[in-house]
């Protein structure tokens, strides 16, 4: 589509004559649009292909670029960022092999709602289609893993595909967009159309979606207040929505009196010390969460989408409740688990509606369900404890690293980002988050790999703050190289790595579903970790007893380095609750009332709760 | 396939399934078909017929018609799914509309002699077809209808020396004034 069209197309194209149009080349028009659009900070990692824009960018005042070492890297960062800070991360990559090292970031951020954007350089136009060197699809590949793309096929298109592709990234249920601008066109003389200008010609999709409907916030209530086992089921969404939905939730949650439960990507929204927290729902949530889901009379999921990892067996899953579902995005609604009442709005802005609502109905109505009883039974599912694990003499438990992590960071800025495996569980079920924003892990891809360069992402957007990727010794090992990014900045990030020898995950499948045969999740010839920091100019730390753990946490913590901590943890332990693949919510595994290493190794857990359908999923 | 490609079982796909035509008028821009058919291979959706051209040069806007094939709730997510592509301006659901129209245009070819060329020349008149070329053992008729005209009309020239099909795939419009 060319501005032509655009232009024409405008109901109301700006009348007033505007002054001497710009003119300016495709590469100063990126830096020129990141810095309209409110950028400061990128990753990338330059080639043949962005080498113009990596010109422009060479005395862009107010632009700082990251230098990852693998644009994988890039991509990440710009996710942890974006989700640190609620605004949009930007990624900068060449061609060919630059665009496809960041496929995975895209499709972790389409499946996350992460707002970034990827600019892209690709081969001169009149190659385009030649298998010209460095040359590939961009566009064709990342199709399926973008909320949109753009091949700019001309240099007076780019100012409107840039100032879209911000837009899209952030508006209704945000995701990744790339934009893949040809070398000739980078290079190319054209008008600049400023983001104000641009701002009435974009697509509908940049739009922000409507409030919601008061009939259905009517209905809600009146479905809520008579409500004698109700839930809060709240998601991601509520942290895309911004801070005040957070705040909006608490006040809700206190309000009502209902119990808050939360997904792995809406941890924080609602704090981990409220009383109405019961703990993250779904695969390896917390008993009473789970419990209280499949039991409750009346679901309100607020920017939640009911993904398989929280739903468990679809037709066991909540069976007697009537649910209510609030998503920005219409596909999100009645896709995998049919509801009643549908509201496809902000989550902050129906929040604020059904608290007026509430309270009108409060003031005016018969008095709320008395919910004492409901409380009373989630407190007996509470009381053993889903967590527990007993914190033997001479092996770290790597649920108690985590705990003195969270007790050592206490008082202070902290974000947390993880890889993924059973740490990234241990971190969602025992680290406490207070407040939103300060969780970043990767939930719907679920990409090993993701924490280390999130954590650079979100260490730059938060210089003073405390940043730890929590990790597995093997998830660390796919992006590890970005330390140098992180040493080369400056920016202190600290690695705690559960070491357990083990992709601990997969062991646990294995254990759990396999037979015990640990085909190729045996983790052999690690590096050492601790020269390894020291070779990349950070600093390395080992803990092997629990009685060093605190003093090594703090040691971390204060060095103004980068750290990469060695937590050698216990090798075999598990992590429960666990609900296997094709079960339902009260079908959940406790852990066994003792997990030492070798009587867990011994227990044969060939549980009758795994069904054979369950061993095919995933 | 026609439940969304999802390990687990979906209890949103149950119902029963019917046969239903989307209009879905978008951007014309590079991509915008591949995206479509994309978002239908993805996600595990029929497409039983397409059809596409730009329909509005001066706009920029072509339209796809798509038929398909689903449970109540399976069309509904296509239908959210499809809005959430960027060039997609609108979606109209025409089996629902009680003012939708749907055209489809086919060519056959036919080769026979004697009596079932003259049976042939027959059935195509009730069908108001055209023959549109004629050789001394062949002919190829073009007919518009509705798919079940143009599918019962493909049935009664097979024994009549049926040897080839074209079918463009349904189009679609609203009676009345009104534009989409
Ligand atoms: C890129 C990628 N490849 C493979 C997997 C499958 N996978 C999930 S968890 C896991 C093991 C992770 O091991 P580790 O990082 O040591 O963490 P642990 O489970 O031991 O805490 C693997 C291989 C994945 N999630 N991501």
């Amino acid at each position: 589509m060319t501005t032509m069209d655009i232009l024409c197309e405008a109901p109301v194209a700006p009348a007033h004559a505007s002054p001497a149009p710009e003119m300016l080349s495709g590469a100063a028009m990126v830096v020129r649009a990141l810095q309209e659009n409110g950028i400061d900070t990128l990753f990338g990692y330059p080639g043949g292909a962005v080498l113009p824009i990596y010109d422009a960018l060479y005395a862009a005042p107010g632009l700082r670029h990251i230098l990852v070492r693998h644009e994988q890297g890039a991509g990440h960062a710009a996710e942890g960022y974006a989700r640190s800070t609620g605004g949009v991360g930007v990624a900068l990559v060449t061609s060919g092999p630059g665009a496809t090292n960041i496929v995975t970031p895209l499709a972790d951020a389409l499946l996350d709602s992460v707002p970034i954007v990827v600019l892209s350089g690709q081969v001169p136009s009149r190659l385009i289609g030649t298998d010209a060197f460095q040359e590939c699809d961009t566009v064709g590949i990342t199709r399926s893993c973008t909320k949109h793309n753009v091949l700019v096929r001309h240099v007076d298109d780019l100012a409107i595909a840039l100032h879209e592709a911000f837009a899209l990234a952030r508006s209704g249920r945000p995701g990744p967009v790339l934009v893949d601008i040809p070398k000739d066109v980078q290079n190319a003389i054209g008008r600049y159309i400023p983001l104000e200008e641009a701002r009435p010609l974009l697509r509908p999709n940049c739009q922000p979606v409507p409030g919601p409907r008061m009939d259905s916030i009517s209905r809600a209530v009146e479905m809520l207040r008579a409500a004698t086992r109700p839930i809060l089921y709240t998601g991601g969404g509520i942290i895309n929505s911004g801070d005040r939905a957070s705040a909006l939730l608490r006040e809700f949650a206190a309000e009502t009196g209902f119990p808050v439960t939360s997904t792995l990507l809406g941890l924080g929204a609602y704090p981990a010390s409220g009383p109405a927290w019961l703990g993250m729902v779904g695969m390896h949530g917390s008993v009473e969460a789970n419990r209280a889901m499949h039991d409750c009379d009346v679901m309100l999921a607020l920017g939640a989408r009911f993904d398989d990892r929280v739903t468990g067996r679809l037709d066991g899953f909540s069976p007697r409740s009537r649910k209510i579902h609030v998503d920005i995005d219409p596909s999100s609604i009645n896709k995998n688990v049919p509801v009643e009442i549908g509201i496809v709005a902000d989550v902050g802005a129906t929040l604020e509606a059904l608290l007026k609502a509430w309270r009108v109905a409060a003031k005016s109505g018969r008095p709320a369900a008395d919910l004492a009883p409901w409380r009373a039974q989630i407190e007996r599912w509470a009381a053993p404890g889903s967590f527990r694990y007993r914190q033997s003499g001479t092996v770290i438990k790597p649920q108690y690293a985590i705990e003195r992590l969270f007790a050592a960071a206490r008082g202070r800025e902290t974000y947390i980002t993880t890889e993924v495996g059973q740490h990234q569980m241990w971190a969602a079920q025992l680290y406490g988050f207070e407040a939103p924003r300060r969780f970043m892990t990767s939930g719907g891809l679920g990409t090993m790999g993701y924490g280390l360069p999130a954590a650079i992402g979100v260490q730059a957007a938060h210089p003073d703050a405390l940043v730890v990727d929590i990790a597995g010794e093997a998830s660390v090992q796919m992006t590890m190289q970005e330390m140098s990014c992180a040493v080369q900045y400056g920016l202190p990030v600290k690695i705690f790595i559960l070491n357990n020898e083990w992709m601990g995950m997969v062991r646990q499948w294995q254990q759990l579903l396999h037979g015990e045969r640990y085909s190729q999740s045996w983790s052999a010839a690690l590096p050492d970790f601790v020269k390894m920091a020291e070779a990349f100019g950070c600093l390395g730390l080992r803990a092997t007893d629990p009685a060093e753990l605190d003093a090594k946490i703090a040691e971390m913590i204060h060095d103004p380095r980068p750290v990469l901590f060695d937590c050698r943890v216990s090798k075999a332990e598990n992590c429960y609750p666990m609900i296997p693949s094709g079960a339902a919510h009260d079908e959940m595994l406790l852990a066994p009332d003792d997990t030492d290493e070798c009587e867990n190794r011994g227990a044969k857990l060939a549980n009758p709760a795994i069904s054979e359908a369950g061993r095919s999923l995933v | 396939m026609t439940e969304p490609a999802s390990a687990y079982p979906t209890t949103a796909a149950a119902g029963p399934e019917s046969r239903r035509t989307l209009a879905i008028l978008v951007d014309n821009e590079p991509g915008v078909l591949a995206r479509v058919v994309g978002l239908f291979s993805a996600r595990g959706y029929n497409i039983e017929s397409l059809t596409v051209a730009e329909t509005d040069a001066r706009a920029h806007r072509s339209r796809i018609t798509i038929v398909t094939r689903g449970a109540g709730p399976v069309i509904d997510q296509i239908k959210a799914q499809l809005g959430r592509i960027v060039p997609v301006r609108k979606v109209v659901d025409v089996t629902l509309e009680p003012a939708g129209l749907e055209r489809e245009l086919a060519l056959l070819k036919i080769r026979s002699s004697g009596q079932e060329r003259v049976e042939a020349l027959r059935v195509a008149e009730i069908f108001r077809a055209r023959a549109i070329d004629t050789t001394r053992e062949s002919f190829i008729f073009e007919v518009t209808g509705a798919s079940g005209k143009i599918d019962a009309f493909i049935d009664l020239m097979i024994p009549l020396g049926l040897i080839e099909v074209s079918r463009t795939g349904v189009l679609s419009i609203q009676r009345g004034a009104e534009g989409a």
